[in-house]
């Protein structure tokens, strides 16, 4: 394992030397309170929860993961680096697997630091704490998912914008997909179970199941293969690109 | 050892590496050595496993690089062309990033670090930014990470480029020291370099190998090998007598400078009858000179003799 924490050690330094790692945090943090307090309306509710903060975050991913996963490959690719780093001792997968996890650890710092709007609404209610924290693991899942799409975008080009704009675009067809305007346009043109169907990829139905404090095993496997089949899917077109 | 077999890389139509078959021993230098676009950098990342051959086979120390990357890679020291590295860590970051990928654990990648970073000079650069560091340097950082691991085998991709003169020669030195009992493959397009570093020639051109052969072999194919030189004014009477000296096959003069060049039958030996004709004659020569051959006139001659070959049809 010592190649992938090599690795993992590299991305996450190669975050806070760039100035990536500082704008993401504080554009997350600003961005999580502003819409939490003022488009979820925290305090007209009256109700002692996280749901305004947590409801955000697809929308918060949807463009600041992009930011983060779009030079994962495609600097390297462009730079060079990537022949260096692949003809280093290791296996795609431990490479893939350690900018993975570099950038998963990286949202962690980012969802832990929002740890103030948490005091804050203990100190004006009593919220079930449990509830809370499953928000925050669904949450991490959730990011886990954007990341690998970003992840395996970013190794199918060496152009970053692009790679921004595919991961940002297979996104919000993700969270859209469960949508009831969307599904209502499938209704007609497919069949039932179908529906059913395009409906459980969503990756919203899925989020809020968890963050309403549901701990359902099919929304967890969901996320876990999710993640993985991009992860894999990333990898097999790193391999496939050797041989073009 | 490095060995290919028959190893070839097309891109869509154009066959970039056509199956070449080298088998480098420890101990030899072996210079790879082609016009640029000859296929050079895609053998060589072909054997580094960052590309998968469209046909054919390589092995370092032994190990197939597509079914056996990692011992392959372990063996393996690669600079790629360019000595890519990442532009925001600092060289001691970078160095360290490479201890730790290549296993190097405590006390040894301490010492190894320390070695290197000496080795190539690199002590007072430690805590700048890659992206800071001149190419002379950044190229220096790219050796440093390829020698780390203190491979076997060692695979330079263009290792002098972008370097002055006094850089060139202390790079020279490093290899020069490394090569006695290690696998070395270096590739270039200076001809310099051949003579300062490599026991064992290979040119390629359009991706085929056109030569192997240590570089004295090389000149010896040259039509100065053997040729006499010497600047002499007010020589044009003993030209004259020169050409009918029964071992030599031409004269030429260079319409710069005047330097005479005598040129001897296949074979022949003329530095001696030429100096005793000038003797006889009574001309003050300055200098005169045994030509070894010249290079880049083989390199020439070879690879585009090649270009004449690949346009017929077979």
């Amino acid at each position: 394992m010592s190649p992938v924490s090599a690795v993992l050690r590299r991305e996450l330094r190669s975050y806070f030397v760039t100035p990536v790692a500082y704008v993401f945090l504080v554009i997350f943090l600003v961005l999580a309170g502003i819409l939490t307090f003022y488009v979820g309306d925290f305090y007209e509710r009256g109700q002692a929860d996280l749901q305004p903060f947590f409801v955000m975050h697809p929308w918060l991913y949807l463009i600041l993961v992009p930011a983060i996963t779009m030079r994962m490959w495609a600097e390297e690719a462009k730079g060079g680096t990537l022949e260096l780093l692949l003809t280093l001792p290791l296996t795609l997968w431990q490479a893939m697997l350690g900018k993975f996890l570099a950038a998963w650890l990286f949202i962690g710092l980012a969802l832990a630091l929002t740890f103030p709007i948490w005091i804050t609404v203990n100190y004006l209610g009593s919220p079930d704490n449990g509830v809370i924290l499953a928000g925050y693991l669904g949450s991490w899942l959730m990011a886990g998912t954007f990341i690998a799409i970003g992840a395996c975008l970013s190794a199918l080009t060496r152009n970053q914008v692009v790679a921004f704009i595919l991961t940002a675009l297979v996104c919000v067809l993700l969270i859209l997909v469960g949508q009831p305007q969307v599904l209502d346009f499938f209704q007609g043109a497919l069949p039932r179970r179908l529906v059913n169907a395009v409906a459980h990829l969503s990756m919203l139905r899925h989020f809020e199941a968890i963050s309403r404090g549901v701990l359902d095993v099919r929304d967890l496997v969901y996320f876990l293969f999710s993640t993985l089949g991009w992860l894999i899917a990333g990898v097999l077109l790193l391999d496939l690109k050797r041989t073009r | 050892m490095i060995e290919t077999e028959q190893l070839t890389r097309c891109y869509g139509n154009l066959t970039a590496v056509d199956a070449l078959s080298i088998r480098v021993e420890p101990g030899q230098v072996l210079g790879l050595l082609g016009p640029n676009g000859a296929g050079k950098s895609t053998a060589m990342r072909m054997i580094a496993g960052f590309l998968v051959p469209t046909s054919g086979s390589a092995r370092v120390c032994g190990h197939d690089v597509m079914r056996e990357p990692l011992q392959a890679k372990r063996a393996l020291g690669y600079l790629p062309e360019g000595a890519p590295s990442y532009g925001e860590m600092t060289v001691r970051e970078f160095l360290q990033f490479i201890v730790r990928m290549r296993g190097l654990k405590g006390e040894a990648g301490y010492r190894r670090f320390g070695a290197v970073v000496q080795q190539l000079q690199l002590e007072d650069v430690l805590g700048l930014g890659i992206d800071t560091l001149s190419k002379g340097l950044r190229r220096r950082v790219g050796l440093a990470q390829a020698i780390l691991h203190d491979p076997p085998v060692l695979m330079l991709d263009e290792p002098t480029d972008g370097l002055d003169p006094n850089q060139k020669h202390a790079v020279r030195q490093l290899i020069d020291v490394m090569a006695r009992e290690r696998t070395i493959l270096i590739s270039t397009h200076l001809l310099e370099e051949v003579h300062a570093l490599c026991n064992r020639v290979v040119i390629i051109a359009r991706g085929k190998l056109l030569a192997d052969a240590t570089p004295a072999e090389l000149e010896a194919r040259s039509r100065y090998h053997g040729a006499v030189s010497f600047s002499a004014p007010g020589s044009g009477m003993s030209q004259e007598m020169l050409g009918r000296l029964p071992q030599v096959a031409g004269i030429e003069v260079d319409p710069l400078d005047g330097r005479i060049t005598v040129f001897p039958k296949p074979g022949a030996r003329i530095l001696e009858p030429v100096e005793t004709l000038l003797r006889e004659q009574g001309l003050e020569v300055s200098e005169i000179q045994l030509e070894r051959g010249r290079l880049d006139e083989v390199f020439r001659h070879i690879t585009t003799s090649g270009e004449d070959r690949a346009g017929v049809p077979a």
